[in-house]
């Protein structure tokens, strides 16, 4: 009787698909091709980018076709963008990534051949590149219950807030790992805690009905608490940077009251009162062309003005609870004029300025400033919305099984990300709302993701006890980060890119890097 | 008018007697002495309808009992929903708290390494193996030598398990006393939950129980908790955890058991 062999084991099969990928990714172009036609469209407007270029297949590859492209809109060599590129396919509507070369990803596969003019759609990316943390670099003790909500400071990665049950709200030295000022006052939970997009001052909201605010370098409290709500605080907003009249920032939080309160940080009262909802307002999101826009459990969300407290739009098409928002312009809105080379501009003019640019080229598609709106809901879809051109929705964003209840926006405006009770997380196309892959991993609800600034890599919270960090190109897992010892409530991605923050019901923070 | 209605019809001609008032509320104080009365000396299927109308009077009164003492709670400051803390986002759910709760009074329990060896039940009565097993006799062959036996208690046998051919099949489990599923409380929740058997880790009598399968009071066996979504530090579910047996299986006709945390 022969011997047989036993199978192989999980280990040596990976190891032979492996080394089998790496094998035809070296596999060489043929050289004998010649070329093919391509057309540049840019992704964000679907305006072709100058005439069709004809191409040698066998020097197709994505680093020469990001040459070709930046030759043709003219960038100096100095200011060389990279790009990604993919191919929408004319039957099924599908997108192709372009990885290596068009060679492999679509004359290959048979999807185009050399005769046709291939349309590449191409998205600039990030000229810097954020690492993937993989690491736990301090878990800090301190909260005395768990923790409700994290930010990071706009200006840099080492200082942290985090609000917690146990009526604190604390700043943390991430550089160091170690507590820098406890913020007492609040006489409950502290549930939402926001930076001010200069970074000088934190706002805090509770259980107990009233917004705080503290400076966020000494630490103490500007003033007693600012009441006025008869319902806890779930959601807090600053006034856009370049909004906001000099030496007189505003805030506006959301409650379970139903109504928004606009503050005056400074003469702390009330500006104006937003009222209309009928139950709980969730979120509160205070959009760069001055507009508030907040969802609720009512089904609805609503634009304000908030110089007059008048009720612009409405818009309905969710049919249960809606959860939570968020803008395409977000991130440039959290960050105002702090941006990844770290240059902080000297006067208060050219603070404006700066904000203001930024903002403009984040919320620019076709020479028209455009916040776009996607709203999350216990109904299991989402809405895409264009709120300047229509009460109308652009998309329905379907695939949770179960409520959505956090949704972002990635920096560069391309992606959405949403987190659902069905353990997944979904990643959408920015610009039509389609769908372009899941991320599938966690074994409990996800709570919260947040998009690393150069939008290429993803991390989520759950309650699986583990953050995760997704590779947005690629769908797949970049790396699984245990280590807390109960559910994660809230994330924070550092707006540059350095640290991720996190804390949850094991009260303990957590700091991780690369 | 229907004939039965002669009081009523009565009382709208000519009003109720004058007493009328003192009188029910005399009968209504004598209610419970008559009541009393009644339950003591009915007899027969009188007797036992009594009980019965009364049995469900009982019931009636118990929950009005209850509501009315739900009713005078005075509820305490509406604030705090939730006794733990939780982010806005879970607050207005209802939500599934039973394996959450859980898994963090786990790790409390966890950091007590005192508690990581006791089991509820430390100490068990001995079975020894005359009362376990009953020697079967039938045949020729297994009558001279008396080698085969039945266990006569519950047994827990794997899906996997296949019975040698009776020529050599030394210990009989039989069919009607083996057990899939127990129902495992757990301890700090309060939650009862029933859950399919992986394995008996330890039978306390004996070492040949354990690999028997034998569920007596006092085993640990491995049960199947994934649907109750606990999850390690890693972020794997949980799959199996030891319970220990806490009734006495053959008396009950089911498996009782108390999950170890």
């Amino acid at each position: 009787m022969a011997t047989l062999l036993p199978p192989p084991s999980k280990r040596q099969k990976l190891a032979v698909a492996e080394k089998a990928r790496e094998q035809q990714e070296l596999q060489s172009i043929p050289s004998d091709l010649g070329s093919v036609r391509v057309q540049f469209f840019d992704q964000a407007t679907g305006n072709a980018t100058g005439p069709a270029v004809s191409v040698p297949v066998a020097d197709a590859n994505v680093k020469n076709l990001e040459t070709l492209l930046n030759t043709l809109q003219g960038n100096d060599d100095d200011d060389r963008v990279p790009y990604r590129f993919t191919h929408q396919s004319d039957k099924e509507g599908q997108t192709i990534d372009i990885p290596a070369d068009l060679y492999h990803s679509l004359l290959q596969p048979g999807i185009k051949t050399t005769e046709d003019t291939i349309s590449l759609f191409f998205t600039p990316q990030a000229v810097f590149r954020v690492k993937a943390v993989s690491r736990c670099a301090a878990s800090i003790a301190g909260h005395g219950e768990a923790i409700l909500a994290t930010s990071f400071s706009p200006v840099s990665s080492s200082t942290m807030v985090s609000g917690s049950g146990d009526s604190t709200a604390r700043v943390w030295d991430c550089d160091t790992g170690t507590p820098l000022h406890t913020l007492k006052g609040h006489t409950s939970w502290v549930l939402a805690v926001a930076y001010s997009p200069n970074g000088a001052i934190i706002a805090t909201g509770s259980m107990d009905n009233s917004v705080r605010v503290w400076d966020a370098k000494k630490g103490q409290a500007l003033g007693g608490p600012m009441k006025g709500h008869s319902k806890w605080i779930t959601s807090l907003a600053w006034e856009p940077y370049h909004l906001q009249e000099s030496g007189r920032p505003r805030v506006a939080s959301s409650s379970k009251d139903s109504t928004v309160r606009v503050w005056d940080v400074v003469s702390r009262h009330s500006d104006v009162v937003l009222t209309g909802h009928r139950s709980s307002v969730t979120c509160v999101r205070w959009g760069g062309t001055g507009q508030i826009y907040t969802a609720s459990h009512d089904k609805t969300i609503k634009i304000w003005n908030p110089k007059d407290g008048s009720l612009i739009q409405t818009l309905s098409a969710h049919a249960h609870r809606v959860n939570h928002l968020a803008l395409s312009t977000d991130f440039a809105l959290r960050t105002s004029y702090h941006d990844h080379t770290g240059k902080v501009p000297a006067s208060e003019e050219e603070k404006v300025a700066a904000a203001k640019k930024r903002f403009e080229a984040a919320a620019t598609v076709n020479n028209k400033i455009v916040e776009r709106l996607v709203s999350a809901s216990d109904d299991f879809t989402m809405y895409l919305w264009e709120p300047s051109s229509s009460n109308k929705p652009v998309a329905r964003l379907l695939g949770h099984q179960k409520e959505v209840n956090y949704v972002t926006f990635s920096p560069d405006m391309s992606y959405i990300a949403s987190a659902g009770f069905d353990n997944h997380v979904k990643l959408w196309n920015g610009r039509d709302g389609k769908f372009i892959n899941t991320f599938r991993g966690h074994v409990g609800a996800v709570y919260q993701c947040c998009f690393s600034a150069d939008s290429r890599l993803l991390v989520s919270s759950s309650k699986d006890t583990t953050l995760k960090i997704w590779d947005v190109r690629t769908g797949k897992l970049s790396m699984d980060l245990p280590g807390h010892k109960d559910e994660v409530f809230a994330v924070d991605w550092s707006p540059d890119g350095q640290k991720v923050g996190s804390g949850g019901k094991d009260k303990a923070i957590r700091i991780w890097r690369n | 008018m229907p004939q039965n209605e002669y009081i009523e019809r009565w009382q709208k001609q000519h009003g109720k007697r004058l007493d009328h008032d003192e009188r029910a509320r005399k009968r209504t104080a004598r209610e419970g002495h008559k009541a009393s009365y009644d339950a003591q000396n009915l007899r027969g299927l009188r007797a036992k309808l009594y009980q019965q109308k009364r049995h469900k009077e009982k019931i009636q009164m118990k929950k009005r009992i209850k509501a009315q003492e739900e009713k005078n709670v005075k509820s305490a400051a509406d604030d705090e929903p939730s006794k733990t803390p939780l982010p806005q986002y879970l607050l207005d759910r209802s939500q599934a708290t039973n394996a959450k709760a859980l898994s963090s009074a786990i790790k409390d329990k966890r950091s007590e390494k005192a508690a990581k060896f006791a089991v509820p039940l430390p100490k068990v009565k001995g079975i020894s193996e005359e009362e376990m097993f009953k020697v079967v006799n039938t045949g020729k062959k297994t009558h001279k030598k008396s080698w085969k036996r039945m266990i006569t208690k519950p047994t827990f046998v794997g899906n996997d398990f296949t019975r040698r051919p009776v020529k050599y099949e030394r210990f009989i489990r039989p069919m009607g006393l083996r057990y899939k599923k127990a129902n495992v409380t757990h301890p700090e929740l309060g939650v009862t939950v029933q859950l399919p058997i992986l394995s008996v880790k330890k039978n306390p009598s004996n070492p040949l129980y354990t690999q028997l399968g034998v569920l007596t009071k006092g085993t640990i066996v491995e049960v199947n908790v994934s649907e109750l979504g606990l999850v390690t530090t890693t972020g794997k579910v949980v799959w199996g955890k030891w319970a220990q047996i806490t009734n006495v299986p053959e008396n009950d006709g089911c498996v009782n058991a108390v999950l170890l945390v």
